[in-house]
């Protein structure tokens, strides 16, 4: 198993950077991993991994794509509510490299 | 996934690459841990007594699958195949080649399976299963999107995929798997499909996709779930609810059905059409998957069962749902659910019946119509996803699988143009993300692998000016979506032939 150090203290990921315990994450793993993915966290960032995390607290999995966007888009006015909007903030893809900051499990299967 | 990727160069002329030897070698894509293979039987790390064990395996599937024993002696090593394989053109590693691919575990077979291998192992290409030798098994059998392209072009219709299943097969047995596969098919057997989608969650997705439905149209077109009595359960896959362009098709599923007036239904339970078992070559996962659909079928009572756009998916279902579920006729006699299925479901229609073959059957029928010009934006082409192309049909006729996407997008569209015909029909291109290998560890592969469809792609549009490729696979859709960037494309330039259905489909007044 591999593992990241984050303040003097080392926790679990998978053999792709994605925590194992999604309770051993804050905001400090978040940025840690932010910072590995060339990921430069802002307000705008932390926006969708708020919501990413509301979501997975009711529904055990992150939101589908489209869900997301509609839910910036109401939060955030309608021009922030596409994925084009999402892209430029997570560039290798809203759904994995957002998770991953989010502590939350990778989406599996054919997307 | 912060490594940069970088695309190939297009091929001047598309010829056979120059060998670049080694230049795949590695240690493949993640090994599957302990939990993911204990949960669904295999074990949980590679045993002890692997040697023993694989070779027995081996000389099990090599019984049982007679046309795996005629594969492992039939090549003579013709090469009509080695440069039919988009990962070869790609990665130009000379193992890649289909028949050098084969020859892994062909030389293991001639060794342990044959005379003059047992007696003079050097003088017939006979090697030792080594650790060595099964790790380069894991490493290039992960380098095998099990499209069959090759196949087409071999002399005696080997079929490679088989051997890489097998392959596959016999590293699961001893506990060498992989990471990706494995983790969804437990998942399926957990939650019910490959994204670990909860069924509330599924729940909520579709109820925002009536909201926007409403909101874009003005009509009520529903997303019903578990509804029992339903006419129609869809099996479509769960990439569908979650990802883009995926869930524009489900969109133009539930516009088909709406326009016709078809009660349908989806299952929680059963909420995958992927079989990843079929990737694997293990016929038990790909048999338990394939339940879970049998009895959402008999739970909710439905009367036909229609598969949404999903490559393999629909290869499992058109050749093996019968015998595997009773889906369709063939299914063992004493099997008593597979009867009851049989019973239920309604035989003036084909079952199971491909949701493109459902949406023709209907143009046909004049039960829709369309408004083409809402396509005129798009320059379009199709591309055949490889286990429709080389692994079923559709319609009922040979050929049927490459007409009816094609007749569906000249319907509702104005704009459309081929690709070169020696990658399209049976001769198309994997996508290059096929076969359990659409993981981010094997993206560097993903992307090489793609480049025979890029090189066509690009031909047809600086002629036509081509800026939609339509397709029928969730697979092929998550893949060009990731790599089609890396090569200069729009990822938005990809999506799903009722993607197209869904912007021309005439529904009704507005209410």
């Amino acid at each position: 198993m591999s593992s990241i150090e984050v303040n003097g203290k080392s926790y679990e990921t998978d053999e792709e950077g994605y925590l194992v315990n999604l309770s051993d994450w804050n905001k400090e793993i978040a940025d840690y991993i932010a910072k590995t993915e060339n990921v430069n966290m802002t307000e705008q960032h932390w926006e969708v991994i708020n919501f990413l995390r509301e979501y997975f607290e009711e529904y055990q999995i992150a939101p589908a794509v489209r869900v997301l966007t509609k839910a910036i888009g109401k939060k955030l006015g309608a021009e922030k509510g596409n994925s084009e909007y999402l892209y430029g903030l997570f560039p290798y893809g809203p759904g994995k490299q957002a998770c991953k900051i989010a502590g939350l499990p990778k989406p599996t299967g054919c997307v | 996934m912060s490594e940069t990727v970088t695309a190939p160069a297009y091929r001047i002329i598309p010829i056979i690459p120059a060998l670049k030897p080694g230049a795949m070698e590695g240690k493949g894509p993640y090994v599957a841990n302990d939990k993911i293979q204990g949960a669904l039987g295999f074990p949980e790390q590679l045993v002890e007594d692997w040697h023993d064990r694989a070779l027995a395996k081996m000389g099990e599937l090599l019984g049982k699958y007679r046309s795996l024993k005629v594969y492992m002696d039939a090549c003579v090593h013709c090469g009509a195949c080695s440069d039919k394989c988009h990962y070869f053109i790609g990665t130009q590693d000379p193992k890649n080649m289909p028949v050098a691919r084969q020859d892994l575990m062909r030389s293991v077979y001639r060794r342990y399976f044959t005379l003059p291998g047992k007696i003079f192992p050097k003088l017939v290409g006979a090697r030792d299963l080594t650790r060595e030798v099964l790790d380069e098994w894991y490493n290039y059998f992960h380098q095998c999107s099990e499209c069959r392209r090759c196949s087409v072009f071999c002399p005696y219709g080997i079929d490679t995929a088989e051997v890489t299943m097998a392959a596959r097969e016999i590293l699961d047995s001893v506990g060498y798997g992989q990471k990706y596969s494995n983790e969804i098919i437990g998942k399926v057997h957990k939650i019910g499909n490959n994204l670990g989608l909860p069924a509330a969650a599924l729940k909520d997705t579709l109820e925002g996709l009536e909201e926007d439905v409403k909101e874009a149209t003005g009509i009520d077109v529903r997303f019903p779930i578990d509804v029992k009595g339903a006419e129609v359960l869809l099996i479509t896959p769960s990439a569908d609810f979650f990802a883009e362009p995926h869930i524009d098709s489900l969109i133009g599923y539930a516009k088909v059905f709406h326009a016709t007036g078809t009660s349908w239904t989806l299952s929680s339970m059963s909420s995958e059409a992927g079989n990843f078992g079929m990737f694997i070559g293990n016929y038990e996962q790909l048999r338990k998957i394939a339940l879970r659909i049998r009895q959402a079928a008999l739970e909710l009572g439905v009367k036909r069962i229609v598969v949404g756009e999903c490559g393999h998916a629909w290869r499992v279902a058109y050749s093996f749902w019968n015998t595997l579920s009773g889906v369709g006729d063939g299914a063992d006699e004493t099997d008593q659910f597979a009867m009851m299925l049989q019973k239920q479901l309604d035989h003036r229609y084909k079952q199971p019946m491909h949701i493109c073959e459902f949406t023709w059957d209907m143009i046909e029928q004049g039960a829709l119509s369309f408004d083409k010009e809402a396509n005129d934006k798009h320059i379009i082409t199709f591309h055949d996803s490889c286990n429709v192309a080389r692994g079923s049909s559709m319609g009922g006729y040979p050929g049927g699988q490459f007409d009816i996407p094609r007749n569906i997008i000249k319907t509702v569209a104005n704009n459309f143009v081929e690709m070169s015909p020696s990658t399209t029909h049976e001769r198309t291109f994997c996508c290059g993300g096929g076969g359990g290998l659409l993981t981010d560890d094997l993206l560097d592969l993903r992307v090489k692998g793609a480049l025979p469809r890029m090189e066509v792609l690009q031909q047809v549009v600086d002629e036509h000016g081509v800026n939609f490729m339509a397709c029928i696979c969730a697979i092929c859709k998550a893949q060009f979506t990731k790599v089609m960037p890396i090569y200069g494309f729009d990822r938005k330039m990809i999506g799903g032939v009722h993607q197209l259905v869904s912007n021309a489909i005439r529904l009704g007044d507005k209410q």
